[in-house]
């Protein structure tokens, strides 16, 4: 197992600095005139295949959502036929997600308002997060908002999320002891390794990523980040990971939705 | 070496530096699984895919980015200089890596229909190396490109 | 299984059209391991074939070397009018395709 000890050397390197008072605790916040998309810090190649509507491999899920979207279970009804033929009626709604959703009073993703309206609206079991149906709805739907800026909705009921996700944000955890805030507001722009660091925004996802070889949720993107810091990921659709969500949306308003982003 | 480092700096570590000082202690760790196949056995793929006849350079030309930032997936462009006629055009070409797990990555087979001798896809790259295409003409030629790729290491290993 | 297939729906005779075809498949190498370290089972695609009105124009063989969701470019000269079929199989011989009608004017 030779592989774990550089990881090991860098555990330790981590455990050897000692916590120091540092501008992570005054929770300083990204200027709105530094907003940089993640596209910004690809290779031209990789920008180039999100680009192309052809090739970008995330197409592939957004068009297996339009089916799904379109077609009528069985002893059911299609997503169309409240939402209009190719989901006319959801053009740009994505972009306000997440949102509170009224009768539970619970913050709600773009996963989470497609299973409230299969168990609401279409009498369907929920789907789990991963699975191709609801990536291929939520990227369908989210490209949907394609080219719309973010923009969300956190005061009343969302607000107590809101700080929720920013306390996430700017909490040191795992074994790295690393806070969101120290790569993605206090280092972006700057190399570590092979990559730029970026300034975390979530408007690629759903997106295909190099590194899963597939589509993937925002929630696995996160999951993958506590996994980098060697911190226990949270379970998806967690209520942390969807106070997240709406920090993250809030931090990042005023950028377009890139749905089906491509990510190294 | 590291443990070195670590004592010389302890005291005067900030966040930023460590973040440069883990780049440095992970950079061996790129590949660690990967059981590459030696230079050799890309000549050998080529013999068992094409025989012994000359291999001649030129004709054959490859597009690849000079740094790919994930090695999952590369763009390629393989193009063969050939009129592609009945008489005279690219019956098959591969791609092959010096540095996979296995050197051979795919086989194309055109013909004088193909119009064109040029054919796109993506391809996986174990590691920064010199890929290898060799076309094979209508005449039993053979001709081989070579174009190479940086592949740089992903900031934060999962797992 | 998502497919798509990018190709001319006119051209005129003799014309060199491109044609691009992309499959949803994970590739999977068989060189990767799971959370338990076991070996994750080779899953690939073994050879794409198109054909134009029933004869092959192009074919391709793969191997764990090329990339997840199989992305190829290629070209045909465009004869007479009729249908390209675009077939993927994989190890175990099964197979997906797509067609596309080409009006030749």
């Amino acid at each position: 197992m030779k592989w774990l000890a550089p990881v090991i050397t860098v555990f330790t390197l981590a455990a050897a600095c000692a916590p120091a008072p540092t501008a992570d605790e005054t929770r300083e916040k990204l200027p709105a005139s530094d907003l940089t998309s993640g596209y910004k810090f690809l290779q031209a190649d990789t920008q180039a295949l999100q680009d192309d509507d052809f090739a970008n491999p995330g197409f592939l899920w957004v068009d297996r959502g339009r089916a799904l979207f379109a077609a009528a279970p069985q002893q059911s009804k299609a997503c169309a036929a409240c939402h209009g033929e190719d989901g006319a009626e959801l053009k740009g709604a994505a972009a306000h997600y997440p949102s509170v959703d009224e009768t539970t009073g619970k913050l709600t993703n773009i996963e989470g308002r497609i299973n409230l309206c299969r168990t609401r609206h279409q009498g369907l079991e929920p789907l789990d997060y991963e699975t191709d149906d609801l990536l291929s709805l939520t990227a369908f739907v989210s490209h949907l908002s394609r080219g719309e800026p973010v923009k969300v909705d956190v005061s009343g009921p969302a607000e107590v999320w809101y700080r929720r996700g920013e306390d996430y944000f700017f909490t040191r955890r795992g074994q790295y002891n690393l806070a969101c805030n120290q790569c993605h507001n206090d280092n972006w722009g700057r190399q570590l390794r092979g990559d730029t660091i970026s300034q975390g925004h979530g408007t690629a996802f759903p997106g295909y990523r190099f590194e899963w070889q597939s589509l993937g949720s925002l929630q696995r993107r996160l999951r993958d980040c506590d996994a980098g810091v060697r911190a226990e990921p949270l379970a998806y659709g967690s209520d942390d990971y969807l106070a997240v969500e709406l920090y993250l949306a809030k931090r990042a308003e005023g950028l377009p939705i890139e749905v089906p982003g491509v990510r190294r | 070496m590291e443990m070195m480092k670590q004592d010389k700096f302890n005291f005067m570590l900030d966040r930023r530096r460590l973040l440069t000082l883990g780049t440095a202690g992970l950079v061996c760790a790129a590949f660690p699984m990967s059981t590459s196949a030696e230079a050799a056995d890309a000549d050998k793929a080529i013999r068992d895919l094409f025989g012994d006849g000359e291999l001649n350079e030129g004709r054959v030309t490859v597009d690849l980015p000079p740094i790919a930032e994930n090695g999952n997936s590369v763009a390629i462009k393989v193009t063969v200089d050939s009129p592609m006629t009945e008489n005279d055009h690219v019956r098959r070409i591969a791609i092959i890596s010096p540095r996979n797990p296995l050197a051979e990555v795919a086989e194309f087979q055109l013909g004088p229909r193909a119009g064109k001798a040029e054919v796109a896809t993506r391809i996986r790259m174990a590691g920064t190396q010199t890929i290898r295409a060799v076309a094979e003409m209508s005449d039993g030629s053979l001709w081989l490109g070579k174009a190479s790729t940086v592949v740089t290491l992903a900031a934060c290993i999962i797992g | 299984m998502s497919i798509r297939i990018s190709a001319p729906d006119t051209a005129s005779k003799n014309e060199v059209i491109e044609l691009k075809a992309l499959i949803q498949h994970p590739m999977e190498t068989g060189y990767r391991r799971n959370n338990r370290g076991e070996i994750i089972e080779r899953d690939i695609i073994t050879t794409f074939e198109c054909t134009y009105d029933g004869d092959t124009v192009f074919q391709a063989r793969f191997h764990p070397g090329i990339a997840a969701n199989p992305f190829l470019t290629f070209y045909t000269r465009a004869t007479k009018s009729g249908t390209l079929e675009f077939r993927w199989t994989d190890q175990n011989g099964q197979s997906w395709a797509e067609t596309h009608s080409l009006t030749v004017k």
